[in-house]
């Protein structure tokens, strides 16, 4: 059994590579968010109380998950927000077009929302007529070229000043060019302002749901978030079902990390407290808050011990400001909604193991992503646990499309190397006849021709380690 | 061991040493040897299963990693010239065979593996004379050696006690150089590019040797610098701290 049209990373990668502005881009944002990051923790011992901390309060929720979504669906209600649920993309959509058309709205102002994205709202919202208008800077810039997000806290990385320069004074009316920051932001503000003010609806994503309160927790910097929420008459918040928290005090240590490990900040410019629409008396809020909680696969995930540690994620992009695979082809390359590591472990898991198989491989599993995790999510392990699934049916697991990755070439390679390698006779001939032949290979052998890309060719020595060891004589035992 | 100094120590050549770099075999027994301890180089060693077991095949993995365990039967340290071999014997080894009914076996083998510069310094404590003529060199500190095995600066701690040697700090030292096993010609593109990018940085510090603990990395960084036919070359830590310290 294989899998149907499977995506090739490598494709898009190779492609990637060959754009020098787009390489220099990404580069020079990694190694300042690196930097930036760096700063925050300068005792590590502090930083890794805070990471145990941290993956503690995840695990600890992941643990009591549907308890958890349970309660807060009472907190919510008790607080006058609407709480709905959605098995699917197609659902979710669904729910809130419906939201929408019964309050007549035409306009829909957001706030930054990945689930947003992995439900392709904004596109089904147009063809029900309905405008969805991005108002986070970085996605407000994506939106104006119809792109998707090269990453998951900073969207339009990718393009550097100049290049947004000259896309404002291509596409926002009566704009100037300008290079100058103040003013590009300048631009962006004036065209938002009034988009506010106009919309009939507001959404958000949400970083943390409090089961206890039914208090959603909104991370930003810009204010767009607290506007999108806040100021038109309808606000729909959108999460995945594992950002539920127990209480009120988890979410302090899981705020002091995700800024410092997304942007190198010690706290972000806004941080909303949502706790339902606006009550009797009060002068601004929204007169109705919905929550729409996602599944898309989640569910799946979760059943699995291993991966579930995948659910962890609070989403700060860490992995990816310090992937070095990442850092060279950029977030578009990887044809996925969370692109870098996190999404090299989230995406196959959700679109199945075998069309992204070849992702899976896209690691030299060099460990950075799992080092820098706040929540110590083990990606490279997990990594290897999926090439296990993508290639065998026969684990005790539900993971989505497990065995359709495996080739008859592949089975045969390894079999082949296992059957050399556990026979230390048959080795000792393998490793005389490199030694002595090796030099002859050509470069243009297959995998070799791989290799000989960018390397010269790897000429075995004259007499194997083994070999000398042999001839010394030396203590066998 | 209680703290004593063992006697005797077995030595893992690992299949990429054994076959590309035997003089960096040669040079980590020599330089064990000198600090008294009398080394076995049991005969049957192969790999360590690590290709197999990073592509998922498992069952290939520990086919393979049984005959190796087996090789080694008496509790003496078992000293690996590779940051990414002895990570994959001591720490995934105990994840391969969790569950087999020979786990307990296979882990108290994985207790006993060393990467060669950290039993020379943790464990054996030796102190280097230089004999060599001045150099500048830098160090590549390959990724499994310090994100999966834990060094703690061990063989910069080793290259520091050399009086003639200059170590000049990469940048981005901690980033992988691309090799990544068959990551190296699954995705060739990716990897040529980390690899062209790791060549730069090394180029630019203005060493004339780029050490490092790892035969993957030392190949691969090898290849693209004879790909540019650069002057700068690479060596194995053990063959440098080695040739630089032996009575001639």
């Amino acid at each position: 059994m294989h899998a149907e049209k499977e995506i090739h990373f490598r494709d898009a990668a190779a492609k990637a590579l060959l754009d020098p502005q787009l390489r220099a881009n990404f580069r020079r944002a990694m190694d300042g968010l690196i930097t930036k990051r760096k700063a925050q923790f300068p005792d590590p011992r502090d930083l890794q109380d805070l990471r145990d901390l941290s993956t503690a309060i995840r695990s600890r929720s992941l643990l009591c998950l549907p308890e958890l979504l349970e309660q807060l669906e009472a907190s919510c209600t008790k607080n006058g927000i609407k709480v709905h649920w959605a098995e699917t993309c197609e659902q979710a959509n669904q729910l809130i077009l419906g939201i929408l058309q019964a309050k007549g709205a035409k306009t829909l102002v957001k706030g930054k929302s990945m689930v947003s994205e992995e439900m392709h709202l904004n596109a089904f919202l147009e063809s029900k007529g309905i405008e969805a208008l991005e108002s986070d800077l970085g996605e407000y810039i994506i939106q104006l070229d119809g792109e998707t997000p090269s990453h998951i806290i900073m969207p339009a990385i990718h393009k550097n000043k100049d290049q947004i320069a000259r896309q404002f004074s291509q596409k926002i009316k009566d704009a100037k060019y300008t290079e100058d920051v103040d003013e590009l932001t300048a631009m962006a503000r004036k065209v938002l302002r009034q988009k506010f003010l106009d919309a009939d609806a507001g959404l958000s994503g949400v970083n943390f749901a409090v089961a206890e309160t039914g208090t959603l927790c909104l991370v930003e910097n810009e204010g767009n978030g607290r506007m999108s929420t806040h100021v038109p008459p309808v606000h729909i918040a959108v999460m995945g079902l594992e950002k539920v928290v127990a209480q009120l005090e988890d979410v302090a240590p899981l705020y002091a990390i995700l800024t410092r490990s997304a942007t190198g900040q010690a706290v972000s410019t806004y941080f909303n407290l949502i706790t339902g629409p606006r009550g009797a008396g009060e002068k601004d809020g929204p007169q109705e808050v919905h929550l729409v909680i996602l599944d898309n696969g989640r569910s799946r995930i979760y059943a699995d011990p291993q991966l579930r540690a995948t659910l962890r994620c609070i989403r700060c992009g860490a992995c990816m400001n310090h992937c070095p695979v990442y850092t060279r082809v950029g977030g578009h390359a990887y044809e996925a909604i969370y692109p870098g590591p996190i999404g090299k472990i989230l995406t196959p898991q959700m679109e199945g193991v075998g069309v992204r198989h070849d992702l899976i491989h896209g690691s030299s599993l060099c460990g950075a992503c799992g080092e820098v995790c706040p929540v110590e999510i083990p990606i490279p392990e997990i990594l290897v646990r999926l090439r296990r699934e993508a290639t065998h049916d026969d684990m005790a697991s539900t993971v989505a499309g497990k065995g359709t990755g495996r080739t008859a070439t592949e089975d045969w390679a390894w079999r082949l190397w296992a059957g050399v390698t556990k026979r230390p006779a048959l080795y000792r001939v393998a490793t005389w006849f490199a030694t002595r032949f090796g030099k002859a290979l050509p470069a243009s052998a297959p995998l070799i021709k791989n290799w000989t890309q960018s390397r010269t060719k790897p000429v075995p020595a004259r007499r194997s380690l083994s070999e000398r060891m042999r001839a010394e004589g030396a203590s066998h035992e | 061991m209680n703290g004593t100094k063992p006697k005797k120590v077995y030595f893992y050549g690992t299949c990429l040493v054994d076959l590309f770099f035997p003089d960096a075999g040669m040079a980590g027994i020599q330089l064990l040897r000198r600090a008294g301890v009398e080394v076995v180089f049991p005969e049957g060693q192969t790999c360590c299963g690590q290709p197999a077991f990073n592509c998922g095949y498992w069952e290939e993995a520990r086919d393979v990693a049984r005959t190796q365990v087996a090789l080694f039967p008496q509790d003496l340290p078992v000293i690996l010239p590779s940051g990414s071999c002895a990570g994959m014997m001591k720490v995934h080894y105990p994840e391969l065979f969790h569950g087999q009914p020979d786990e307990a076996k296979v882990r108290a083998f994985s207790a006993r593996v060393y990467e060669l510069t950290q039993f020379l310094v943790d464990v054996l404590d030796v102190k280097l004379q230089d004999l060599g003529e001045p150099v500048k060199v830098t160090w590549h500190s390959s990724c499994h050696a310090v994100r999966d095995l834990g060094l703690k600066g061990e063989p910069q701690a080793l290259i520091g006690q050399l009086a003639n040697v200059e170590l000049a700090p990469l940048a981005r030292e901690y980033e992988c150089c691309g090799f990544g096993g068959t990551f190296a010609v699954r995705h060739p593109e990716i990897s040529g590019a980390m690899v062209t990018d790791k060549v730069a940085d090394a180029t630019a510090t203005g060493a004339s040797v780029v050490l490092s603990t790892d035969g993957g990395c030392l190949m691969n960084v090898n290849g693209a610098l004879e790909a540019k036919r650069s002057k700068l070359k690479v060596q194995h830590i053990a063959e440098f701290l080695w040739e630089r310290t032996r009575a001639r």
